[in-house]
C-alpha cells in the first residue's frame, strides 16, 4: 500500500511565501488571542487556588453547587461538569488569590457534605496550589522550555554542521547570561513573573540572532521550527480557552522533542542529497528531499496521531488537555517540518563567507561545492569581503524568486 | 547464517526473558510460590498517586516563627539572669528583627550587662544603646544573622524528624517524606483514607505549654492597658455538651512559660469514668517530672493552664504536688481527637508552624477510573496502529507489529525493575511510544522500499535500509530523549512519571525497532530466500 507515490513532485520550497504567510497569521492568532485574555489562561498548577472534583449520587448543577459554595466565599467559583454527564460529577475551580487556602480543602468537603448530606458526596480529587508555589512552577516551566530548545539547537549544530565547540560555547554563554540576569532580578525584586517571560524572549530571540551571524543553518532552522510549533499550540490552547497546567507543560516539551523528529529526517536527506547534488541550487535540493521523504513524515506523524486520538477520545477527563496539546502540537510541527524548518534554511544568504569560514577554507568549499564559493575561500581576505558583499547583493535578491534554476 | 547472528539472537532472548520475569509479579494475582520469591523478582509496578489513589502535600515551615520563639526565650531568661546579677533593668522584650530591648537603670550596669551577653549570649550582639533623658539606658540585643540561620535550618531537620515519626504512627504503607529545598516538605502518603484526619495531623504544631493563672485578676473586665506587666490574656475553648457549640472565654495567665511539653515520653489516651470523657495522661522523663514536681509543689491551690498551641485546653486546680511525672491533659476531645493528641504528642512537638503550600489528593475510585481508562485507550491505540502497519507493509508490517508487542513487554518490565513510578501521563507516555516506536519502522521500510524501487535485490535494499536509516533515526530520537531529560528535571509526581516511561519507550523502540526487527528480516531472508520482498 502506499499513500503516495514515489514520484511526487511538489513545489514546496516555491510556495513558502504562502506558507510563510499563514505561519505568520497563525502566530498573529496567538498574540491576538494572548492579548485578549490578558495572557494564559493559567490553570491553579501556575495561578495557584483550588481545585476539587467532586460526584454526587443525585443529580445536581452548577448552581446549586455555588450556593453551597457560598459561606466559603467561593460563590465565584468556576463549575463544570466532568465526563458523562450520568455520573453527576463536577470540577470546581477557583483561582481567587485571596481565598485562604490554609485547610480549604477541608472546609469545601465538610460544606459540601452539610448541603448534600452525608455520603451523598463524594470527593474524588483535590489540589490545591499556594500562589508562592504557583509561581515558582510558572518560571521552572518556562525555564525548562528554554533549555530544552537550547540543548536541542546545540545538538543539531554539533550533528548537522559538526560545529559542536561553537554551538556549546553559543549555549554555554546564553544559559549564563540567562542565570545571571535572573539571579539579578530575583536580587532586584518586583514583577519576576513578566520580567521573566521578557527574559526568554530576548535569550531566544538572541539564540535566533547568533544562529543566524554564526550561520548554524540547521540549528536556525530548527529553533524557528519549535519556536513556531510551541507559539502556534499555546495559541491553539488560548483560543479555545484551555487551562495551562504542569500537564500542558510536559506536552510542550514534548512536541519540542518530536516535532523535530520529522525535521531532521529531511534535513538529514537534505545533507545526503547535497554530497551528490553537484551544482543543483539549494532550494531545489531542499524541495527534493522534503518531496522524497514527505511519505515517512506522514506516516510517522500519521501513527502518533492515531494513537493521540484514541488517548484524547477515551483517556478521560483528567488527560484530555494532555492528549489535545499533543494532538495539535504534533499537527503543527508536521507542517512545520514540511513548511517552515526546510524552507528557513533558505532564508540564510548562501554562501556569504564567514569569518569562521576562512579559517576552514576546505571544509567549506566541500560542504558547499558551488563556483562562488570555493572562489571566496581561495580569495584573499580583503578581496573577499568585496565579493562577499557583492554575492550578499545578489542571493538576497535570490530567494524572493523562489526558483533558481 | 548472517553475521553477529548468535550474538543478536542471544541478546534478543536475554532481554525477552528478563522483561517477562519482572513482569510476571504486576500480571499475576500476587500470589507468587515461595521459591519464585526467594530467587526471582517478586516487585510489582509502584503505582502513582493519581493512580492508586493518595496523598500529595508540600509543606512550609515558618522557620522564622522558631527563630522568633528563640529570640522570646532568651529574653525571659535574660530577665532571670540579670536578677541573679543583680543588674536592674525594666523587662527586657523580644522585638522585630530579632531583638530584645531593655532599660538599664543605671549606668554602671552597662558594663556588668555586656559581660553577661558576652559570657551566656555569644549568639547575641549590643546594637544599640542610647542614654534617655532620665539617665537611663535604652539598650538593643540582636540575634547574629549566622545564629539566626542556624536555628531555622535545625528547625527544618527537627520538623522533618518530628513528621516522620507522626506519619510512621499513621500507618500509611510506604510514605515518602523528603527535604526540598527552602525549607520545605514533600509528603506523599499513598491510599491514605482519611485526608482531612491526616492533614490536621502532620500539621499540628503540637506546641505544649504549662503557664500559671493569675487569679488576681478578672478576666472578664480586664482590658490590655489594665493588663498588670508580665500577664497576657488567652482563650480557654469549652464545648457545650448539651448544645454542641465551643464557646471561648479569656482567662489571664502570667506570660512567663512554667514548662513545656519538651520533655515527655509518652502520652496516652485514658477514660474519665466520671465524666466518660477521653484524656491524654502525659509521662515526662526525669528531669522533667522534678520540674513538674517542683512547679506543682510551689503553686498548690493555685490554677495551671495546660496551653497547646496557644489555645487554653484546660486550667485545672493543684490539689496536690504531683511528684510521679504524669500529667493529665484534658479538654473537650472526641476519641479520635484525643488518640491523634496523643500521637503527636508522643513524637514531639514541630519547632514552628507550618504551612501547606501545595496539597493534591486523588481518591482510591477515580485512581482506578483512571487506570480502566488508561489501559483502554492503549488497547485501542495498540490495535488501531498494529493494523494499519500489517496493512501498509504486510510481512514487513508484521515484523515492525512484533516489535511492538516486544517494546510494550520491555517497557512495563523495565518499569518494574528499576522501580520506577507509573502515574496516569506516563500511561499516555506508554500510549505516545506505541505511536512513536513503529515511526523508526516506518523510516526503515521506507527506505527499503526506495532501495528496492532502485532494483536492488531484497537482501542489499534490507542491508541498505537498515544501514541509512539507522542514523537518522538515532538523531530523531535523541531530540526527544533530550527534551524527555529536561522534562524530568522540571517535573514531580506524574509528569515526571510521563518523562520517564517516555525515555524508557525511546531506548527500548529503538531496540526493538532495529536490532529486532533486523534479526527477524535475517531469519526470514535466509530461510526463504525471497525473489520479491512483501514490503
Amino acid at each position: 500500500m502506499e499513500f503516495i507515490k514515489p514520484n511526487v513532485n511538489i513545489n514546496f520550497v516555491g510556495n513558502r511565501g504562502k506558507a510563510f504567510i499563514i505561519s505568520g497569521l497563525l502566530i498573529l492568532m496567538t498574540v491576538v488571542s494572548l492579548f485578549i485574555h490578558g495572557g494564559p489562561n493559567y490553570g491553579i498548577d501556575f495561578a495557584g487556588g483550588i481545585l476539587v472534583q467532586v460526584r454526587f449520587t443525585q443529580p445536581t448543577d452548577a448552581a446549586d453547587i455555588k450556593k453551597a459554595l457560598a459561606p466559603l466565599g467561593m460563590d465565584q467559583s468556576l463549575v463544570q461538569g466532568f465526563g458523562d454527564k450520568k455520573n453527576n460529577e463536577f470540577l470546581i475551580r477557583n483561582e481567587r488569590s485571596g481565598l485562604k487556602l490554609q485547610g480549604l480543602s477541608d472546609r469545601v468537603r465538610t460544606t459540601l457534605a452539610k448541603t448534600y448530606g452525608q455520603g451523598k458526596v463524594e470527593v474524588r480529587r483535590v489540589e490545591m496550589v499556594g500562589p508562592k508555589v504557583g509561581k515558582d512552577l510558572r518560571e521552572k516551566a518556562l525555564l525548562a522550555i528554554f533549555y530544552a530548545i537550547v540543548m536541542i539547537a546545540v545538538y543539531i549544530s554539533g550533528r548537522f554542521e559538526q560545529k559542536w565547540g561553537l554551538a556549546a560555547v553559543m549555549a554555554g554563554v546564553l544559559v549564563g547570561a540567562t542565570l545571571l540576569v535572573q539571579a539579578l532580578l530575583t536580587a532586584m525584586g518586583g514583577d519576576e513573573g513578566i520580567a521573566m517571560v521578557l527574559l526568554i524572549l530576548t535569550a531566544l530571540v538572541v539564540t535566533v540572532g547568533a544562529c543566524w551571524l554564526l550561520k548554524l543553518r540547521y540549528a536556525l532552522g530548527a529553533i524557528v521550527a519549535l519556536i513556531h510549533d510551541v507559539v502556534i499550540t499555546v495559541g491553539v490552547f488560548s483560543l479555545l480557552d484551555k487551562e495551562f497546567t504542569l500537564a500542558t507543560v510536559a506536552a510542550l516539551l514534548t512536541i519540542i522533542g518530536y516535532s523535530l523528529n520529522d525535521t531532521i529526517i529531511v534535513y538529514d536527506r537534505i545533507r545526503e542529497n547535497l554530497k551528490k547534488s553537484g551544482k543543483q541550487p539549494l532550494g531545489e535540493t531542499i524541495n527534493a528531499s522534503i518531496n522524497q521523504t514527505l511519505s515517512r513524515t506522514i506516516l510517522t506523524s500519521g501513527t502518533t496521531l492515531l494513537v493521540l486520538v484514541c488517548l484524547f477520545i477515551l483517556g478521560g477527563g483528567v488527560i484530555e488537555d494532555f492528549a489535545l496539546a499533543l494532538l495539535v502540537g504534533v499537527v503543527v510541527g508536521t507542517y512545520s517540518s514540511i513548511f517552515v524548518a526546510s524552507p528557513v534554511l533558505l532564508l540564510l544568504p548562501e554562501g556569504r563567507p564567514m569569518v569562521i569560514r576562512r579559517s576552514e577554507p576546505a571544509r567549506a568549499a566541500a560542504v558547499r561545492p558551488e563556483p562562488v564559493a570555493a572562489q571566496a575561500a581561495s580569495t584573499q581576505v580583503s578581496a573577499g569581503k568585496a565579493a562577499g558583499a557583492a554575492r550578499q547583493k545578489r542571493s538576497k535578491k535570490s530567494p524572493r524568486k523562489g526558483k533558481r534554476r | 547464517m548472517p553475521k553477529n547472528f548468535f550474538l543478536k539472537s542471544t541478546l534478543v532472548a536475554v532481554v525477552i526473558i528478563l522483561a517477562l520475569l519482572y513482569l510476571v509479579p504486576t500480571i499475576g494475582d500476587g500470589k507468587l510460590p515461595a521459591w519464585w520469591v526467594n530467587t526471582l523478582p517478586s516487585d510489582r509496578i509502584r503505582l502513582g498517586l493519581d493512580l492508586q489513589g493518595g496523598m500529595h502535600l508540600i509543606l512550609e515551615v515558618e522557620t522564622q516563627k522558631a527563630v522568633a520563639a528563640s529570640v522570646e526565650r532568651s529574653s525571659q531568661e535574660l530577665q532571670r539572669k540579670m536578677r541573679d546579677d543583680n543588674i536592674r533593668a525594666i523587662h527586657p522584650q523580644a522585638g522585630k528583627d530579632n531583638t530584645i530591648s531593655l532599660v538599664l537603670l543605671h549606668n554602671n550596669d552597662r558594663a556588668k550587662l555586656e559581660d553577661l551577653v558576652k559570657r551566656d549570649y555569644p549568639d547575641y550582639a549590643v546594637t544599640s544603646s542610647q542614654t534617655l533623658e532620665d539617665g537611663k539606658i535604652q539598650m538593643v540585643l540582636q540575634l547574629t544573622a549566622k545564629a539566626a540561620k542556624h536555628i531555622a535550618e535545625q528547625a527544618s531537620t527537627q520538623a522533618l524528624e518530628t513528621i516522620r515519626n507522626r506519619v510512621d504512627q499513621f500507618g500509611v504503607s510506604e510514605p515518602e517524606i523528603l527535604p526540598q529545598s527552602e525549607g520545605r516538605i514533600l509528603i506523599q502518603l499513598p491510599g491514605v483514607k482519611d485526608p482531612q484526619r491526616a492533614v490536621a495531623l502532620i500539621g499540628k504544631t503540637a506546641q505544649l505549654e504549662f503557664k500559671l493563672v493569675d487569679d488576681s485578676v478578672n478576666p472578664a473586665t480586664v482590658t490590655k492597658a489594665t493588663l498588670p506587666p508580665g500577664d497576657e490574656i488567652l482563650d480557654m475553648y469549652r464545648r457545650d455538651h448539651a448544645s454542641g457549640r465551643v464557646d471561648k472565654e479569656p482567662i489571664v495567665v502570667h506570660r512567663r512559660v512554667a514548662m513545656t511539653g519538651a520533655t515527655i515520653t509518652d502520652a496516652r489516651v485514658q477514660m474519665d469514668s466520671q465524666y466518660n470523657q477521653p484524656y491524654v495522661s502525659v509521662a515526662f522523663d526525669s528531669a522533667g517530672a522534678r520540674q513538674f514536681a517542683d512547679i506543682t509543689t510551689r503553686n498548690v491551690k493555685k490554677r495551671l493552664a495546660i496551653i497547646l498551641d496557644g489555645k487554653v485546653q484546660s486550667a485545672p486546680v493543684i490539689q496536690e504536688p504531683i511528684t510521679g511525672g504524669e500529667a493529665r491533659i484534658s479538654g473537650d476531645f472526641t476519641m479520635e481527637e484525643a488518640r491523634d493528641l496523643a500521637v503527636v504528642l508522643r513524637s514531639g512537638a514541630l519547632p514552628a508552624p507550618v504551612k501547606i503550600l501545595e496539597e493534591r489528593t486523588v481518591g482510591p475510585s477515580l485512581g482506578q477510573d483512571s487506570i480502566d481508562r488508561g489501559l483502554l485507550s492503549m488497547l485501542v491505540g495498540f490495535c488501531l496502529v498494529v493494523g494499519f502497519i500489517l496493512l501498509y507493509y504486510r510481512l514487513a508490517g508484521l515484523f515492525a507489529n512484533l516489535a511492538l508487542l516486544l517494546n510494550l513487554v520491555i517497557i512495563t518490565g523495565a518499569l518494574a525493575a528499576f522501580q520506577a513510578t507509573l502515574t496516569l501521563p506516563g500511561i499516555a507516555g506508554i500510549i505516545l511510544t506505541i505511536g512513536m516506536a513503529v515511526d523508526a519502522n516506518v523510516l526503515i521500510f521506507e527506505r527499503v522500499r526506495e532501495e528496492l524501487r532502485m532494483g536492488k535485490t531484497p537482501f542489499a535494499a534490507v542491508e541498505a535500509g537498515y544501514g541509512k536509516a539507522t542514523l537518522t533515526i538515532l538523531d530523531a530520537n535523541i531530540t526527544t530523549l533530550i527534551a524527555a531529560l529536561v522534562l524530568f528535571q522540571f517535573g514531580t509526581g506524574p509528569i515526571r512519571g510521563f518523562a520517564v516511561t517516555l525515555s524508557i519507550g525511546i531506548a527500548s523502540s529503538l531496540f526493538t525497532a532495529i536490532t529486532f526487527t533486523r534479526l527477524l528480516f535475517d531469519l526470514y531472508l535466509h530461510q526463504f530466500r525471497p525473489r520479491r520482498l512483501l514490503i
